[in-house]
Parts: structure tokens; C-alpha cells; sequence
């Protein structure tokens, strides 16, 4: 009883962190579900069918591939456009910097149903509502990815130690090669960790993403309009398989740091 | 955007990057004809790095509000086919408002209680990753986001099925009496509430780690040694040092909290819409897009001045 009231914080926070991995659980318990009706949410049986026909569920997987495509692309699009103005940001001088910061800002901090409805009010004026889809969703997403990025290499580069880089110029290393093989390298990290979170932003947006598609399908599209007929059990195959990916990602990351920390000292 | 967890708090409580350590004064690179003792550089590279970028956000953010704008003073007797007119056609703000109240006052109630409950909640969760956790502080800080990697729509629908009707949580409910025997939490305000709790519940919890985790433990002793019992040292030192975090948690939690509509549409009732979902049906469903459009700007003008006065009165101006 007296260690329950020493340590009572710590395992009021330790039940906070388990509340939010229930439905977690619930997503990976119901991919190995078979249910017996369509629209129920109950677990009913254990199977693997909805690993081993993940396509199965029509039209899931030309969803699933459209939002990994945008995806895709509106990171490589934000990543490079948001490392060049992180860079300009922290490295170079010029007029209108908190103008620009304000501007970097905004989106972020604006909610998404107003960031997709001005968004959709500009393509509706400039007369293409009738264009919308993959074009569009492209367009949005880049636009609230961008701020993200920006923020992300900049804390990187702010909280950097020029030191190594004024040693390599003590060296005679050109500004290029200063840059490719002392900067770039210690920078690489935070845009990695920038172009993974444009990924998982993009690939899981609804909201705006909703206002400025037509009638093009994302996989969180797929997964609203399915709530309505309902949910094809692979649905959470993907959610398990996402969340199996991203969580590796993350546990390799660590890993590599801290033998590259070890390796240094 | 919905998993925005991972950075937006950096973003916010960032401090200006001219100050990280490298820039400082003094440092001469020698190499840089240019520096100007900040150790940024000037000249026409810098504009040349940042246009790109700074083009697709005005092109696609800046004109689009511009553009939104516009057409929330368009003449609503325009249709989809006929095109609009622009008439300055102010009253819209007002058919808008009046129409759409109820929608409009329910969202900021939803999002104020779910502010505030994930306020208790990622306190303490905060508090504990910064002071309790020792060498697995790391480990905990990455199971925080680590839900945010399904998705959200997912994990939404998860919620369904544990506030079900014959699921365990009403049954306990019920075998506890807290919910009479034909209560149920689906299709309730508590369950729309509980979901917008659920989803932005790390919005909360990452800024106020990272107020927290900077605050010297030393200050917390020095309170104790001074014979403040926990209670006190807790409200005299660590409360008011972690207000940054509490500002900037709460501002993150509650403004896509008030613009969601996800979690109403699965969780709630279809008769007690949230401004999002009637945002959304008047542009897509009904093409009245001047109503629309001015029910965004509502929704923007509200929450920047929230966000003005809200920083005015905790006395941090650290957001931006």
C-alpha cells in the first residue's frame, strides 16, 4: 500500500499510456476477424482471411494505392521546398522574416476544415471544380505538409554545432564540399524524420483531403464510406500493417542513434 | 492532418532558431565575407531557397483565404451552374450564424471539455514521462505517438465497438448503476467528447513534456526543503514553470477539437452535428458555398482571436 501511494503517479500515468493503446489492440484483434454479418463490430471468429484476401475488399487496395502514391509525392514535393527554407531560414539573412514565420505558422495552426474549404473555394473560383482529384489532393497536401517539414529541419539545423562545419572551412574545404560531406550529413536526420511525418500526415488526412477530392478515392475515404455499408475486416489488416511499419521504423532509428552514439564515445 | 502529434508542439515551442547554439555572437567564420555576426549569411541565396516554398503557400494558402473570403460575400441567389456574383453580400455572416448556432456553440462546448479532460489526463501522463520515468523516459515519449501510426479513422471506428451498447464498458457502467439499464454511450455527446479526448490527447501531452521536462528538479527540492508539502510545491513552482506547455497544449488540443467532425459522425448522433460536418455538407452536399464559406471564416476569425487573447493573458508569446 505505501509503494501503491509513492508511485501513485506514476501508475496513474502508466494507465493514461495503456487507455491509449485500446484501440490499437481493437484494430489488430479485428484483423484476425470473421464476422458473421456485414455491419457488425463484434468479434465473432478467428481467421486470416483478411491477411491472406487483403485485396479482396473491393476497391480497398486501388484506394490504399492512390493514398500511398499522393503520399509519396507530397512528401518528396514538401521535403525539398521545406529543407530549402528551413535552410534559408536559419542560415541566411533577409527581409520579411517574421512575416515568413507567420506564414509557416498559419497552416498549422488553422483547422483543416478551414485550410479544405479555402482551398476548395480558390479551385471552385479559378474554374476547376470540375478537375478535382489526384491533382488537387496533391496540391492540399503538399501545402499543409510544407509547415511541418520547415519546422521539423529547422529545429534540427537551429540546434546544430557549426563547429564541425567551421573546421571543415579551416581545412580548406570548398563551400560544396563543406556542405555535402559535413552539413548535409548532419542534417540528414531531421529531414528524414520531416518526410516521415509528411507521409503519415498525408497519407492519413481526411478532412481536407474530403473537401478537394471529386470523386476520387483515399484510403481514409475508402475507410468513411465504407462505415456506411460496413467495414470490410481488412481495413484493419492495413491499420495493423501501418502501425506493425511506422513503429519499426522509429525502433530502428533509435537503434542506429545509439550505436552511432556508442561508436563516438 | 489528424496525426499531427509528432512535431506541432516543436513547432511551437521552438525557440527562435537565430538563438540555437552556433549562431551566437562572436563566432567568426572567417570564410563568410558576408555574416553579419548572427552567423546568418545575406545575399540573394537565401531569397533564392526560400521562394519555392514561400510561392506554394501564398499561391495555395494565402489566395485561397483570399478566395474563401470572397466568396463568403458572393450573392447566395447564385447557384453551382449559374456561377456567383459578387454583392459584398454581407448578411450572409448574419443568415449563416443565426442558422447554424446551435452547431457552432455545440463544437467549442465539445472542444472545451475535451481540452480540459485532456488537460487531467496529459498532466499527469507529462509529468510522469518527465520525472518519473528515468531511462525509460525515451521509450515512453515514443509510445505516445506510437497510436498515431493507425490510422484515425481506424481507431475512431475502434471506439464504436468499445462503446457499443452490449459492449464491457456500458455493461460495467451498468452493473456499477452509473448508467440506467436502457443508457447507452453511442450516439451520445459523452462518446463524441470521449473520441475528441482520445484523438488529441498527444497534442497535449508532447508540449507539456517539453515544459516540464526542462524544469531544474532542484527547484522542486528547494520548495520542499522550505517545508511546502508536495500539494503546495506542485502549485507554487512546478504549475506556474509549465505554463508555456499548458498554453500551447491546450491552444493544439482545442482548435482541431472544435473543427473536427470525424468523431461526431461515427461516434455521435446525426441530429447534433458539429460545425465541421455542416461546414463540409454545405459546400459538397448542398453547393451553397457563400453560407459555407462564411461559416469558415466564422470558425477562423473565432479561433485567432481565442489564440490573440489566450496568449495576451498568459503572458506568452512564445507561439510564434
Amino acid at each position: 500500500m505505501r509503494w501503491v501511494r509513492e508511485h501513485l503517479v506514476l501508475l496513474l500515468g502508466i494507465v493514461v499510456l495503456v487507455y491509449t493503446f485500446v484501440p490499437i489492440f481493437i484494430v489488430v484483434l479485428m484483423s484476425f476477424n470473421d464476422p458473421a454479418s456485414r455491419n457488425v463490430y463484434r468479434f465473432d471468429g478467428f481467421t486470416l482471411d483478411n491477411w491472406t484476401g487483403f485485396c479482396d475488399a473491393e476497391g480497398m487496395c486501388a484506394a490504399l494505392g492512390r493514398s500511398l502514391a499522393i503520399g509519396g509525392l507530397s512528401t518528396l514535393v514538401a521535403t525539398v521546398l521545406g529543407t530549402l527554407m528551413a535552410f534559408a531560414l536559419v542560415r541566411h539573412d533577409f527581409r520579411g522574416r517574421s512575416a515568413t514565420n507567420l506564414l509557416i505558422f498559419l497552416p498549422m495552426a488553422a483547422p483543416e476544415i478551414v485550410l479544405g474549404s479555402s482551398l476548395l473555394a480558390l479551385f471552385v473560383a479559378s474554374g476547376f471544380a470540375g478537375q478535382l482529384g489526384f491533382w488537387t489532393i496533391l496540391i492540399a497536401h503538399i501545402m499543409f505538409c510544407l509547415s511541418f517539414v520547415v519546422v521539423t529541419v529547422r529545429a534540427r539545423l537551429a540546434g546544430m554545432d557549426d563547429t564541425l562545419e567551421q573546421a571543415a572551412m579551416d581545412l580548406y574545404a570548398t563551400p560544396a564540399q563543406t556542405f555535402w560531406r559535413v552539413t548535409f550529413p548532419l542534417v540528414f536526420p531531421g529531414i528524414l524524420g520531416a518526410a516521415l511525418l509528411a507521409f503519415s500526415l498525408s497519407f492519413d488526412d481526411f478532412i481536407i483531403t474530403n473537401l478537394n477530392a471529386g470523386t476520387t478515392t483515399t484510403f481514409p475515404m475508402y475507410v468513411w464510406g465504407a462505415n456506411q455499408r460496413g467495414v470490410p475486416m481488412q481495413v484493419n489488416a492495413v491499420g495493423t500493417l501501418m502501425f506493425v511499419i511506422s513503429v519499426s521504423i522509429v525502433v530502428l532509428g533509435e537503434l542506429g542513434n545509439r550505436r552511432r552514439r556508442n561508436a563516438l564515445t | 492532418m489528424s496525426s499531427t502529434a509528432g512535431v506541432a508542439p516543436v513547432a511551437v515551442t521552438d525557440p527562435d532558431p537565430g538563438s540555437g547554439p552556433g549562431s551566437g555572437p562572436g563566432v567568426d567564420t572567417g570564410a563568410d565575407p558576408g555574416s553579419d555576426g548572427s552567423g546568418r549569411r545575406r545575399g540573394r541565396v537565401g531569397y533564392l531557397l526560400l521562394l519555392p516554398g514561400l510561392l506554394w503557400l501564398i499561391v495555395f494558402f494565402v489566395i485561397p483565404f483570399y478566395s474563401l473570403l470572397a466568396t463568403s460575400l458572393y450573392d447566395p441567389a447564385g447557384s453551382d451552374f449559374r456561377g456567383y456574383d459578387m454583392t459584398y453580400h454581407w448578411a450572409n455572416y448574419w443568415d449563416a450564424i443565426s442558422e447554424f448556432k446551435v452547431p457552432l456553440l455545440r463544437s467549442l462546448g465539445y472542444g472545451a471539455i475535451a481540452t480540459l479532460i485532456c488537460l487531467v489526463l496529459g498532466y499527469v501522463l507529462a509529468y510522469t514521462i518527465a520525472f518519473k520515468a528515468g531511462r525509460w523516459k525515451n521509450l515512453m515519449l515514443v509510445l505516445v505517438i506510437a497510436p498515431f501510426f493507425t490510422s484515425f479513422l481506424l481507431r475512431t471506428l475502434s471506439w464504436k465497438l468499445i462503446l457499443a451498447d452490449d459492449g464491457f464498458v456500458v455493461s460495467t457502467l451498468q452493473f456499477l448503476q452509473l448508467l440506467g439499464d436502457d443508457g447507452r454511450l453511442l450516439a451520445t455527446p459523452v462518446a463524441v467528447v470521449a473520441g475528441l479526448t482520445y484523438n488529441f490527447l498527444p497534442f497535449m501531452v508532447l508540449p507539456l513534456f517539453a515544459s516540464l521536462d526542462k524544469i531544474d528538479p532542484r527547484l522542486i527540492e528547494a520548495s520542499s526543503d522550505l517545508y511546502a508539502n508536495p500539494v503546495v510545491g506542485f502549485f507554487k513552482v512546478t504549475w506556474p514553470l509549465s505554463l508555456p506547455g499548458v498554453v500551447s497544449g491546450t491552444l493544439l488540443t482545442f482548435i482541431p477539437a472544435v473543427g473536427d467532425y470525424i468523431n461526431q459522425v461515427l461516434l455521435g448522433s446525426p441530429n447534433q452535428r458539429m460545425i465541421g460536418s455542416v461546414i463540409q455538407s454545405q459546400f459538397v452536399d448542398a453547393n451553397n458555398y457563400p453560407s459555407a464559406a462564411a461559416l469558415s471564416m466564422v470558425l477562423m476569425v473565432l479561433i485567432v482571436v481565442m489564440v490573440l487573447v489566450y496568449v495576451r493573458r498568459a503572458g506568452t508569446e512564445e507561439l510564434l
